[in-house]
């Protein structure tokens, strides 16, 4: 259903297969009669860093916990490196979780903490404290190994969570939100550790996040889910250089969506009319033919203005206002009888490429194949 | 305070609120306060004041009632103990099922027959108990008095122990399990310890509850055997003497000491 849109494609992933770390096969999901996830297909590679994203609801924690053990699958299978799971205890599954509010023990020592998943693996406590002790190490938090997780603060916390689900060494890792509960500046910090402690344990990650922009930060690759279906999977780049319909554009990252209909597809591209006697040429898409009434994606910053048209693909359009926000400068534009737009420029640029006072007429530009045509 | 403040009807504001309050208490504890202050007179008097003296205390550990005393405090410490022990192993069992068994049918019936037995007046259960000891033919004694007070301590061991397991995350239980332990790991290494402060404070409860019981255990006790409250009973038949007011006066004070040990512990936190 959904294509594989990275470099190396199906193919060689299917072929190897001891490379897919973890595989859903069709997995259907339903409480009641109330479907929470349709048919979902992936497989998640060896020592990748793989996110899970979209908005609430769409069926993310119950896909996660359906890997770990804690929810049934109604239909469908989960493979991890080739063996069925899917009907296996959570405590016989080689997958470690990092709770969402952390689920430390609390009448447990730190140590003892990270200790127990050792511990219930069969080594005995002083080896097992051993080991608890060099992965709090790991974690920079030695000094409070004989605190009560009640008195860490919650990125400490954080850390103690992800320290107990490394230490039995996983084979999967899932991380439902870690990061939700932390402030802005924290969560940055975590972000990269989390980045750096994937690629020093050479673990699979599987990470949960409604959060764009920490999704395109971290992941090698990003499964979109909607509504209990995935929407597309593939590189952070891919996902936001060609996002594959309506919702992913939507979702991931500014966009200007707007309303087309397709009047030429010749030589791989298309001509499509935006009203006003706009005209703009973009990619063609197999799934787009002529005549049809598709959205197009165009991303602000690939969008720059000018008083003469420039090269490439140019539009006549009045600037209606201009928005500060810090590290850009958000322009909104009116084309004469057609959409309005919204062009992003960086405050590093702004030598280059130039700022209109409300009420200019000017030319919006952009490359030749910046918008994209979505199917719905 | 504030919680009283913001209401919109305060009760303090009804006339005679503070009179009738003041009129219940004293109905409450008046009995218990003269009984207490009596127990330290120095006469055989129960009306006359002459006087602070341990006296009636001293009677009732070397007195002639003594040694009957004592083998009724005994029994009642020994059964006291026994059928609280496994009227909060049922409950701990019970409240894990309820609590954790997820939603099944019978579900609210179950609660409702657990806690029935407290609303259920005592002479009922007493009389139903000892018809049940006499169709199966047990002969009474003290293993019927355990029996018995076992069963009717359970919902109060229940209470303490739900409440406490209800405000515990099940999330802990998972966490133990993504981390290898099993089912009964998950229970004796993680829930139970979190829910010791519920299951102490049953205990105690179930232990005062046993303790003080005296129409049930005066129903299906044999011929011969006492438990202190039935024998305190049994003496006071004869007249009531100063050394009842004593026993009275320490049977109350464990009781004030038992219910405040429970009432901190199931607030306790295990987990700071
Ligand atoms: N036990 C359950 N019974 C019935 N419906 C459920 C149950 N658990 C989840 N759902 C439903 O399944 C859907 C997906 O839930 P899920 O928790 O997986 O969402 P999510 O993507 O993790 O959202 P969020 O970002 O808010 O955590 C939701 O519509 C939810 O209401
Ligand atoms: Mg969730």
């Amino acid at each position: 259903m959904v294509e594989e849109t990275s470099a190396t494609g199906w193919e060689t992933q299917l072929s190897k297969n001891e490379q897919i770390a973890i595989d859903v096969r069709d997995a259907v999901k339903r409480y009641g009669d109330f479907t929470a996830l349709k048919t979902i297909s992936l497989s998640i590679k060896d020592n990748e860093f793989f996110t899970l994203l979209g908005p609430s609801g769409c069926g993310k924690t119950t896909l996660l916990r359906m890997i770990a053990g804690f929810e049934d699958v109604t239909e469908g299978g989960i493979f991890l490196y080739g063996d069925e799971i899917e009907n296996l205890p959570p405590y016989q599954r080689p997958v470690n979780t990092v709770f969402q509010n952390y689920a430390l023990f609390p009448h447990m020592t730190i140590l003892d903490n990270v200790a127990f998943g050792l511990e219930m693996r069969g080594a005995n406590k002083s080896d097992a404290r051993k080991k608890a002790g060099e992965m709090l190490e790991l974690v920079q938090l030695s000094q409070f190994s004989a605190r009560k997780p009640s008195q860490l603060s919650g990125g400490q916390q954080q850390r103690v969570a992800l320290a107990r689900a490394l230490a039995p060494q996983p084979k999967v890792l899932l991380l439902d939100e870690p990061l939700s509960a932390l402030d802005l500046k924290l969560r940055k910090a975590m972000q990269l550790e989390l980045k750096h402690l994937q690629r020093e344990t050479g673990i699979t990650f599987i990470f949960v996040t409604h959060d764009q922009e920490e999704a395109l930060t971290m992941s090698d690759r990003i499964a979109v889910m909607s509504a209990g279906e995935l929407q597309q999977l593939g590189s952070p780049n891919d996902i936001y250089e060609r996002p594959r319909n309506m919702f992913v554009a939507d979702f991931i990252g500014e966009t200007n969506l707007l309303e087309v209909s397709v009047d030429k597809v010749e030589n791989g591209r298309a001509i499509c009319h935006l009203g006003g006697g706009h005209e703009l040429t973009c990619n063609a898409v197999d799934e787009v033919g002529v005549g049809s009434k598709v959205h197009l994606s165009i991303r602000p910053e690939r969008l720059f203005m000018s008083e003469e048209p420039a090269e490439g693909e140019s539009l006549k359009a009045k600037v209606r206002e201009n928005i500060f926000v810090g590290t850009d400068i958000t322009t909104i534009l009116d084309l004469a009888d057609g959409p309005e737009f919204i062009v992003r420029t960086s405050n590093s640029d702004r030598g280059n490429k130039r700022i209109f006072e409300p009420g200019t007429d000017m030319y919006v530009n952009m490359e030749v194949g910046a918008a994209r045509l979505l199917v719905d | 305070m504030a919680t009283a403040k913001s209401a919109k009807f305060d009760i303090k504001a009804y006339r005679g609120f503070k009179a009738i309050t003041l009129l219940c208490l004293f109905v409450l504890y008046a009995p218990l306060i003269v009984v207490t202050i009596y127990s330290f007179n120095a006469s055989a008097s129960l009306t006359n004041w002459e006087g602070v003296s341990f006296r009636w205390y001293v009677d009732v550990f070397t007195g002639p009632e003594s040694g009957k005393f004592k083998t009724a405090a005994l029994n009642s410490f020994i059964i006291a103990i026994a059928a609280a022990t496994m009227a909060t192993t049922l409950a701990t069992l019970a409240a894990t099922g309820m609590v954790r068994g997820g939603k099944f049918k019978l579900r609210s019936a179950s609660f409702g027959l657990i806690s029935l037995p407290l609303m259920v007046p005592e002479i009922v259960t007493a009389v139903a108990t000892l018809i049940f000891f006499n169709a199966i033919g047990f002969d009474r004694g003290i293993m019927t008095i355990l029996l018995a007070h076992t069963a009717f301590c359970v919902p109060f061991a229940y209470l303490p122990i739900a409440a406490r397991m209800q405000g515990i995350e099940d999330s802990y239980e998972q966490a133990a399990m993504d981390l290898y332990a099993n089912k009964r790991q998950a229970f004796t290494k993680i829930l139970m310890p979190l829910m010791m402060p519920g299951i102490i404070s049953g205990f105690i409860l179930a232990f005062i509850v046993s303790l003080d019981d005296f129409i049930i255990t005066n129903f299906v006790k044999g011929a011969g055997v006492e438990t202190l409250p039935t024998a305190i009973f049994g003496s006071v038949k004869q007249g009531i003497k100063p050394n009842i007011m004593a026993i009275s006066t320490m049977l109350l004070g464990l009781s004030v000491v038992m219910v405040t040990i429970s009432y901190f512990v199931s607030k306790a936190d295990n987990t700071k």
